[in-house]
């Protein structure tokens, strides 16, 4: 989150580098995308092993998961409209937005939270089956990489308040944290899809 | 209050362990005694602990992958030894509780915090000088980097006197590493200890990754790049690739051990074969990420010593790039007993032979640049052409393995081990220690002492072979790897061959720390000071400048017209530093202790999950937290090096060459 302190603009103006850290982040976001896709593996080898316990049809509603899922798209957008504004050099306006993307995001991990907590009060935890682990792991982990999104959105809205002017450093870190939040969007589609879809089809 | 942990956690029944903790005791309060009587705490402070220089980074690196070197090695010795006397009755002297903890840490140590703490020292070492940069592209996650590992291995340390290691091999195989058969702290440790480092590793990787794209001098293309840089490119590409696959595999058998999950348990759907499948997808590139590198420094090595340019460049490149990709599709190898079939178990055997063809064209390469070269037998020549015999017999015993049909007969036999350290320590080790000889006088301005540097090959290179032969023969004996004791009197004397080797590898480490005593020593000396930067007439960029080079490295980035960037410049008469120019103010990262208090954080953390003193736990998380946000609202990051300082530095070196080609 912190990763700015870089060198190719310290080559100075006779380089002219671009500063690496949004190629720098979206690399990092590669390796992140690698974590998820073995999670995916490891749910489909995973995925029929119930040991005797329920499986996703008898688990998974569909009304919250609908409403999951709106919440995390239109946070996206959300998102795309601070970045709009952030072009703009408007202060004010980004964090705005930032606090509107923070509500909704916190409105998805607490409807995963209750989820979650619902699925473990009758006693279908992660220890249940190795399908119950494997989903609670790959949900969890998704749900896991929003809230630091969430913490980082926040240090992001203290760090703007009270400045005029958005300088390039901060503007950075808008973008990484930007191509953050869309991949954290992307891996969600596909979680809806393969995890909850096809577990209820 | 303290979780798990009781006064009976201490080993205090073993006296080798209380007698190795006194002794670490007295080594620590003499070192923090000397660093205290000499008043060199600022210093030390100031200029490593929290630099973001690549080049003190480097140095912090090797050091750690010293220290490594001596704890696996003791724990190697100690194996070689109890297989040497237990035999025919006799228990020997370490119990299968201890002894099972003493391979587990050899193992991991030697991988984790030897070979890669090594090769990314290296990296940071040579990178940023040979593509002409100022530093890496993130010095701060640099500094991260390092701590990262370092607390990883302090975490693997404190296991040997605070609770105890894991007991089941260097990879931890379910079902024997879950909570069921292993209830203790040993592999908490060891999960904890790898996710932790695997951090560090994992940055390292993007760091060095993105360094190479985005921070060449001007004029460096891709096929203009040394080889070394090459093999740290193809190795970070790899890291990125194959280090998340790691921590997920670690993670998800940490979850069985924390929360009662099922991925790799034998009850309610798990299952093993998931965990090898993943761990052996990390583990296999892992051996291409340590050998690459070493592959790289005999690339830069042979050609210097050969007097001619490196044989056959591209296709050295292209070689490189073939087994980056090959590297990523031979996994199975490592458990074609596991019953996937003959069919699968063909395609990877076939993919496994097929790594040997670009292997093999870098073998030649390397003899073909000798070929008609002026080679001269410098200490660095001896473990390059020691490691181009050695390896190709690794190599060709692996190709051996890589037969289904043979693997089914050596699967698990003392044959594989001999196979895997004939490979690693005659290829990643000598590779290593020929990069260290070679760069050393860069990173400090003196040479290494050649007569102890060959007295530690011979020793390391002929002990390797009554270490390392003999276990062949055991293997095709039906010998496994692991054992405690045995009674089959035809294995004996092949252990007794194979300790006496071990002695010879001690030796030769004996050797090694002499000649840092002696290059320390002597450092003065005309010979072996290097006043020009260029100690061996050499042929990339990180020779341009002086030994140890500047902060900034190069007061004007130079141009890159040629492969061999400088060799060119020494044969066109051309100035690569271009002396004398007028210099611009230098923009340069400031140092930070952040990265200190994230492993500060990271070490209290791991010790607390390990013993479940949950407390602790929240203090090492939010701490971590907090340093991170903490940091990303530093605004007193970067500073300016005044044109003066940079020209008044500039000269002192100019004056130093004139007055060197004046004599």
């Amino acid at each position: 989150m912190a990763h700015d302190t870089t060198l190719a603009d310290a080559h100075g103006h006779d380089e002219h580098h671009e500063s690496p850290v949004v190629f720098g982040f979206w690399v990092y976001l590669m390796t992140d995308c690698i974590i998820f896709g073995t999670l995916f593996g490891v749910f489909a080898v995973l995925h029929n092993q119930f040991a005797g316990g329920p499986s996703g049809k008898d688990l998974f509603e569909m009304s919250t998961l609908g409403l999951e899922t709106a919440l995390l798209l239109i946070s996206s957008i959300t998102y795309g409209f601070g970045m709009i504004a952030a072009h703009k050099g408007k202060v004010n306006p980004v964090i705005l937005w930032l606090g509107v993307t923070f509500l909704l995001g916190l409105g998805f991990v607490g409807l995963e939270v209750s989820e979650f907590r619902g699925l473990i009060a009758e006693g279908n935890g992660p220890d249940r089956s190795a399908f119950l682990s494997a989903f609670f792991t790959l949900v969890s982990t998704h749900g896991l990489h929003v809230t630091c999104g969430l913490i980082w959105i926040v240090t992001l809205m203290v760090q703007l308040a009270g400045t005029t002017t958005i300088p390039e450093r901060m503007m950075n870190k808008l973008t990484c944290l930007s191509l953050f939040w869309h991949f954290l969007d992307i891996v969600w589609i596909c979680v809806f899809t393969y995890v909850y879809l096809a577990s209820m089809i | 209050m303290l979780g798990r942990f009781s006064l009976a956690d201490l080993p205090l029944d073993v006296p080798i362990l209380v007698g190795t903790f006194v002794g670490v005791v007295i080594v620590g309060i003499a070192v923090l005694g000397l660093i205290t009587y000499y008043g060199k705490w600022g210093y030390l402070w100031k200029e490593w602990l929290i630099s973001v220089d690549h080049k003190r980074l480097a140095v912090m690196y090797i050091v750690l992958a010293l220290v490594a070197l001596f704890r696996g090695f003791a724990d190697a010795i100690m194996m070689r030894t109890q297989l040497a006397l237990a035999y025919a009755g006799n228990p020997g002297y370490l119990p299968p509780h201890h002894y099972d903890q003493v391979f587990s840490a050899h193992g991991t140590i030697m991988i984790f915090f030897l070979a890669m703490a090594f090769m990314t020292g290296l990296f940071n070492l040579v990178v940023p000088l040979q593509i002409g940069a100022r530093d890496v592209a993130f010095p701060f996650l640099n500094n991260l980097s390092f701590w990262m590992t370092a607390v990883g291995f302090i975490l693997v340390n404190v296991s040997l006197f605070i609770g105890e290691f894991s007991q089941c091999g260097w990879l931890a195989y379910p079902p024997l590493s879950e909570t069921q058969f292993s209830p203790g702290v040993g592999v908490d440790y060891y999960i904890i200890a790898l996710q932790i480092a695997g951090v560090g590793t994992l940055l390292t990787g993007v760091n060095f990754f993105v360094t190479i794209i985005k921070m060449r001098a001007p004029g460096m293309t891709m096929m203009k790049m040394p080889v070394f840089t090459w093999t740290a490119f193809c190795a970070s590409i790899l890291i990125m690739l194959a280090f998340p696959v790691l921590t997920v595999a670690l993670a998800l058998l940490g979850l069985d051990r924390y929360l009662g999950m099922h991925f790799f348990t034998n009850d309610g759907g798990g299952n093993q074969m998931l965990y090898l499948s993943l761990i052996w997808t990390w583990g296999h590139p892992e051996v291409y990420i340590l050998i690459l590198p070493a592959f790289g420094v005999f690339s830069e090595v042979v050609p210097t010593f050969s007097r001619k340019p490196l044989f056959g460049y591209s296709t050295m490149v292209y070689a490189t790039c073939a087994i980056l990709v090959l590297s990523l599709v031979v996994w199975l190898h490592h458990f074609f007993t596991m019953g996937a079939g003959a069919n699968v178990n063909a395609f990877f055997g076939i993919a496994t032979m097929i790594i040997s063809i670009p292997t093999g064209v870098k073998l030649f390469n390397w003899l073909f640049t000798m070929y008609k070269g002026r080679v001269e037998f410098h200490a660095t020549m001896y473990w390059a052409v020691g490691f181009m015999i050695t390896f190709t017999i690794g190599g060709m015993t692996g190709v051996m393995m890589a037969i289904p049909a043979a693997d089914f007969v050596l699967h698990n036999s003392l044959f594989l081990i001999a196979h895997f350290h004939n490979v690693i320590i005659g290829g990643v080790y000598f590779g290593y220690v020929c990069g260290m000889n070679f760069w050393f006088p860069k990173a400090f301005g003196f040479k290494l002492n050649e007569a102890w540097g060959k007295r530690a090959f011979w020793l390391w290179c002929v002990g390797f072979y009554f270490a390392f032969m003999p276990l062949y023969v055991l293997g095709f004996q039906g010998m496994t790897r692991r054992l405690n004791h045995y009674d089959n009197p035809d294995w004996h004397p092949w252990l007794l061959v194979a300790e006496v080797g071990a002695v010879m590898i001690l030796l030769g480490i004996v050797c090694q720390l002499m000649q840092l005593y002696v290059s320390v020593r002597d450092r003065n000396l005309p010979e072996n000071i290097d006043v020009t930067g260029d100690p061996w007439n050499a042929r990339s960029l990180e020779w341009s400048t002086s030994s140890p080079p500047p902060v900034y490295n190069f007061a004007i980035v130079p141009h890159v017209h040629e492969l061999d960037a400088y060799f060119h410049d020494k044969e066109n008469g051309i100035d690569t530093r271009r002396a004398g120019s007028s210099y611009a103010p230098i923009h340069m990262p400031k140092n930070t202790s952040a990265g200190l208090w994230c492993g500060l954080f990271s070490l209290i953390l791991g010790f607390a999950l390990v013993w479940y003193i949950w407390w602790a736990v929240v203090i090492g998380l939010v701490g971590l937290v907090a340093t991170v946000i903490l940091r990303s609202a530093d605004k007193d990051i970067d500073y300016y090096i005044p044109a003066e300082e940079v020209a008044r530095i500039e000269n002192e070196h100019s004056r130093k060459l004139m007055a060197q080609a004046a004599e």
